[in-house]
């Protein structure tokens, strides 16, 4: 019996400014394969289905535990993490495309970059006196340690400004995921003291007035953080804000 | 603005924990960090850190002291860590837990607000400080978040995506910079440093597949070992007792697993009544440890019930690892993060069915040799993090290696400021010989995009990997290893015969591999060559007796390892390059275990002290 086989469609692009192109490829299927893992046999032997030789796929993927960010595309048309994309549980031929929200360098593999340049905007991190000891641990309310473990778990994948109507082109944006960030380091108690200045960040141009609240980030967030829920949040916190602004002044 | 030409350049290579912390450490002190990075620095394997970094925080009542870590951590390492450098270590850990919490690692507290800790592996008591299951995310989330603080004032320019290649010596032999080639246009170039700071982490791929990420290969250290970097203990590779076995890796199961009261078993025919059982052979085996002994005894265990008892589930190398008798909220809430890995990969909720599991390489005691301030032999050149050798001896505790990268992390940064300041650096690198040491490089790669022969690149690297692990794995003997020199060296014939498709000059990544594959076979060798001579069990390095040139078995059918020898192999192994014949030169080294006795390791009774 001929062994079963995984059809991989894939989008190609040899560099940023090059037209894109499909080739097909496909793949032995075994159990728990996933795409990244079907990647990988392609590296082996890099020929489609009409019996050429070519380049193998480009794509970057680091951890292959859906831990690291790395290995998002375009998965049968959603954006996802592929090194947990079991191939099992995906309608064949599988199509993979690169996010293209984000420039693309090669085949799947895309540029973050203005992900990692939001977390500046956004002040993203504690004020620290020195990498030394000077007091003791500070007592948390674990309820709160608990939601801040929450929303660290973002592993910049870009998943959901891949799925956010409004982060684009079209608009400064920075999205949801940085957006979200700024709430976590207000929760701590010593990130607490500049959240009036992170909140600021967010009420500029391309800040939290850009999101239309339409939900779609919360649906793809591989780590299941609430974004909608803390974007919610924020945008009262940011209001109250402005109105202390006001009253500043 | 003009530039400040009297500030100190230091180049960090890698920001995992230890060279994101080293980072942090230059910038206080006022240098400036030229950080490089096979990804971008959030993204580095250090991530995949779950279970957890040990401390004595003593929040729970049990009289846990730094002694008793730093006890624990030699005795673990069985004897063969410099004892000075591990008190250093185990002293600044509290100062570093209270630290990262101040950064804003959410560490998992207590209800009355203070930090958690749990069991881990070869401690008796609770030290292990942790954030859920993802501990080693957090740790070096908050340290991304304070190196981008300095990026932001100007202190640090990030190359992510940017592979380092070789370092660059001056005349007399001193490292004053790199090259570099990145990623993404395959642009080559030179860069100078006053110090220069590898912290490239683990060798994982060596083997092909093992618990750490793809970019743990190996090829930093492996290429300053060519250029007269010494290697130290690199036969000492701990096996990982609890992963999923995968093609394309095997993913872990934190030792946490076990800290919340895991099983591991397999069915077999009670040798008294015949009737089929649950065998919970840790238990059985270590009585005072139990399920909690450390990972080379447990991987052992495993690997003997699989391979000489033929007792693996289905007949096959997989044991269960069972939480299923556990609370599940309480899963959740201690180990939710793992739990769903589990499912996600497998397809199956180990809260109700037991987890599948069989031992895989994990991490690397040795690494390049460092003084006790993390200068390599190559003065200029420093190494911090899980690509030296230092603090581990023959076998690491669980939770110990978040540790030794941060620590060593706050000792390589200051050490490297204090080089650039006042060391004795020789002559500058003149523009001819900054552009030489790039030519070169080039022409390397340039001869790489040539190669058109009969060998796939990932093939090969596949087989390497069968090969690290029938011979140089769990069990070794003499036979194995002289078998795995021979074939290493056939694979690094074959190498000159790969063939490669991609020509391109944007992201090509199978030419990268190519280079990175050959640094892989060189390292390859310095482990099976170090395991060669070294005749002697000592941690993770257990031996096999040959008598008559066979595997030695006792009266029981049971095989017979050689025992440990403190005479003759109480002693750091040295491996150095021989540029000639490409092989490695092993000799050996002594080091400071004046602090506590040696006494055999043994956990199936309550450590002694
Ligand atoms: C699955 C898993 C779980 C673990 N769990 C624990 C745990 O619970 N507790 C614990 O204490 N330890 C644990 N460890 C071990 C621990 O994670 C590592 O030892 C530690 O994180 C290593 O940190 P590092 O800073 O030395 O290197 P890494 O985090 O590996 O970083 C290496 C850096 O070097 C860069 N790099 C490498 N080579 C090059 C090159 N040629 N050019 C440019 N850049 C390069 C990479 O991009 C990266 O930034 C675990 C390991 C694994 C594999
Ligand atoms: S809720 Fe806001 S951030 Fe989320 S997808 Fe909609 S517009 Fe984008
Ligand atoms: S919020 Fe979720 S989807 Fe968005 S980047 Fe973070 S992990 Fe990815
Ligand atoms: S490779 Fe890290 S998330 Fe997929």
């Amino acid at each position: 019996m001929a062994e079963k086989k995984v059809r991989f469609v894939i989008e190609r692009q040899d560099g940023p400014n090059d037209k894109p192109y499909i080739q097909e490829f496909d793949v032995d299927w075994r159990p728990s394969l996933n795409v990244v893992a079907a990647l990988m046999e392609i590296q082996k032997n890099p020929v489609t289905v009409d019996g050429k030789r070519v380049p193998p796929v480009v794509w970057e993927c680091n951890c292959l535990e859906k831990v690291c960010g790395a290995c998002m595309m375009v998965i049968n048309g959603k954006a996802r993490q592929a090194c947990c994309a079991l191939i099992d549980e995906l309608k064949q031929p599988i199509e993979l495309k690169p996010a293209r929200t984000f420039p693309v360098i090669r085949d799947l593999l895309i540029d973050r970059t203005r992900m990692f340049e939001a977390l500046k905007k956004i002040q993203g991190w504690i004020e620290l006196d020195g990498s030394f000891e000077s007091k003791e641990a500070p007592i948390q309310n674990p309820y709160t340690a608990q939601t801040a473990y929450e929303i660290s778990h973002c592993m910049t994948c870009g998943c959901c400004l891949e799925a956010c109507p409004n982060v684009g082109p079209q608009s400064d944006f920075i999205g949801p995921a940085p957006t979200v960030q700024a709430y976590l380091f207000n929760l701590h108690p010593l990130g607490k003291f500049d959240a009036p200045k992170r909140l600021n960040a967010l009420m500029e141009k391309g800040g939290i007035t850009s999101c239309g609240n339409s939900q779609n980030c919360v649906e793809v967030c591989p780590k299941s953080i609430k974004l909608t829920t803390y974007l919610a949040q924020l945008n009262r916190d940011v209001n109250i804000q402005a109105l202390k602004n006001i009253f500043d002044n | 603005m003009a530039k400040d030409m009297t500030k100190k350049k230091i180049i960090i290579v890698g920001g995992g924990i230890s060279g994101l912390l080293a980072t942090i450490k230059v910038c206080e002190l006022g240098g400036e960090v030229d950080l490089f990075s096979y990804c971008p620095v959030k993204r580095s394997h250090s991530l995949c850190a779950q279970g957890g970094i040990n401390a004595c925080m003593d929040t729970k009542g049990e009289h846990d002291s730094i002694y008793e870590h730093f006890d624990d951590t030699v005795y673990g390492g069985d004897f063969l860590a410099d004892q000075i450098a591990v008190k250093g270590m185990v002293e600044a850990a509290p100062k570093l837990i209270k630290m990262f919490d101040r950064m804003g690692v959410p560490f998992t507290r207590t209800a009355e607000g203070t930090l958690d800790l749990r069991n881990f592996g070869g401690q008796k008591n609770k030290r292990t400080c942790f954030a859920g299951s993802t501990t080693g995310q957090q740790i070096l989330y908050a340290l991304d978040e304070q190196v981008r603080r300095w990026e932001v004032k100007g202190a640090v320019k990030k190359y992510e995506f940017w592979e380092f290649v070789k370092i660059i010596k001056n005349k007399e032999g001193i490292c004053r910079g790199i090259v570099a080639q990145s990623m993404n246009t395959m642009e080559i170039k030179a860069f100078k440093g006053d110090t220069v700071i590898l912290a490239t982490g683990g060798p994982g791929q060596v083997f092909g597949r093992c618990t750490a990420s793809t970019i743990c290969n190996g090829s930093a250290v492996s290429a300053v070992y060519q250029q007269g970097a010494e290697i130290a203990n690199p036969e000492f590779i701990q096996i990982h007792p609890t992963a999923i076995p995968g093609s394309d890796k095997n993913r872990l199961m934190s030792e946490a697993c076990r800290g919340e009261g895991g099983r591991v078993w397999v069915w077999r025919n009670n040798p008294e009544t015949g009737e089929r059982e649950r065998w919970y052979f840790l238990e059985d085996m270590y009585p005072a440890y139990g399920n909690l002994v450390p990972r080379d005894v447990a991987s052992r265990a495993i690997f003997k019930v699989c391979e000489h008892m033929k007792l693996g589930i289905d007949g096959e190398h997989r044991v269960y690892l069972d939480l299923s008798h556990i609370d599940g909220d309480y899963l959740k809430r201690k180990l939710g993060g793992i739990l769903e890995m589990y499912s996600e990969f497998v397809g199956k909720d180990p809260r109700e069915v037991p987890m599948e599991i069989f031992p895989s390489v994990h991490y690397s005691m040795g690494g390049i040799w460092v003084d006790r301030l993390h200068n390599t032999n190559i003065p200029g050149l420093m190494a911090s993090g899980e690509c030296d050798y230092q603090y581990h001896g023959a076998n690491r505790l669980g939770a110990n290696s978040l540790l030794s990268a941060a620590y060593s992390g706050t000792v390589s940064g200051p050490e490297a400021m204090k080089w650039a300041k006042s060391g004795n650096k020789g002559s500058e690198l003149t523009d001819a010989e900054m552009e030489a040491a790039r030519q070169e490089v080039q022409n390397e790669y340039d001869k790489i995009l040539q190669m058109n022969g009969a060998e796939n690149a990932h093939k090969l690297h596949h087989e390497m990997g069968d090969l690290m692990y029938k011979y140089v794995a769990i069990e070794r003997d003499n036979n194995g290893l002289d078998a795995a020199l021979v074939e290493l060296k056939k694979l690094l014939k074959r190498w000159d015969n790969i063939g490669i498709t991609d020509r391109g000059n944007v992201a090509n990544q199978e030419a990268m591999f190519v280079r990175q594959l050959r640094n892989m076979i060189l390292y390859a060798m310095a482990i099976a060559k170090s395991a060669r001579m070294r005749d002697e069990s000592r941690g993770a390095h257990a031996k096999i007796v040959l008598e008559n040139g066979q595997r030695k078995m006792d009266k029981d059918g049971e095989l017979v390892f050689m025992g440990r020898d403190d005479e003759r192999f109480m002693k750091v192994t040295i491996v150095n390059y021989d540029e000639k014949t490409e092989e490695p030169v092993v000799s050996y080294r002594d080091f400071d275990h004046s602090l506590i006795k040696p006494r055999a390791r043994n956990y199936a009774v309550a450590k002694k002290e």
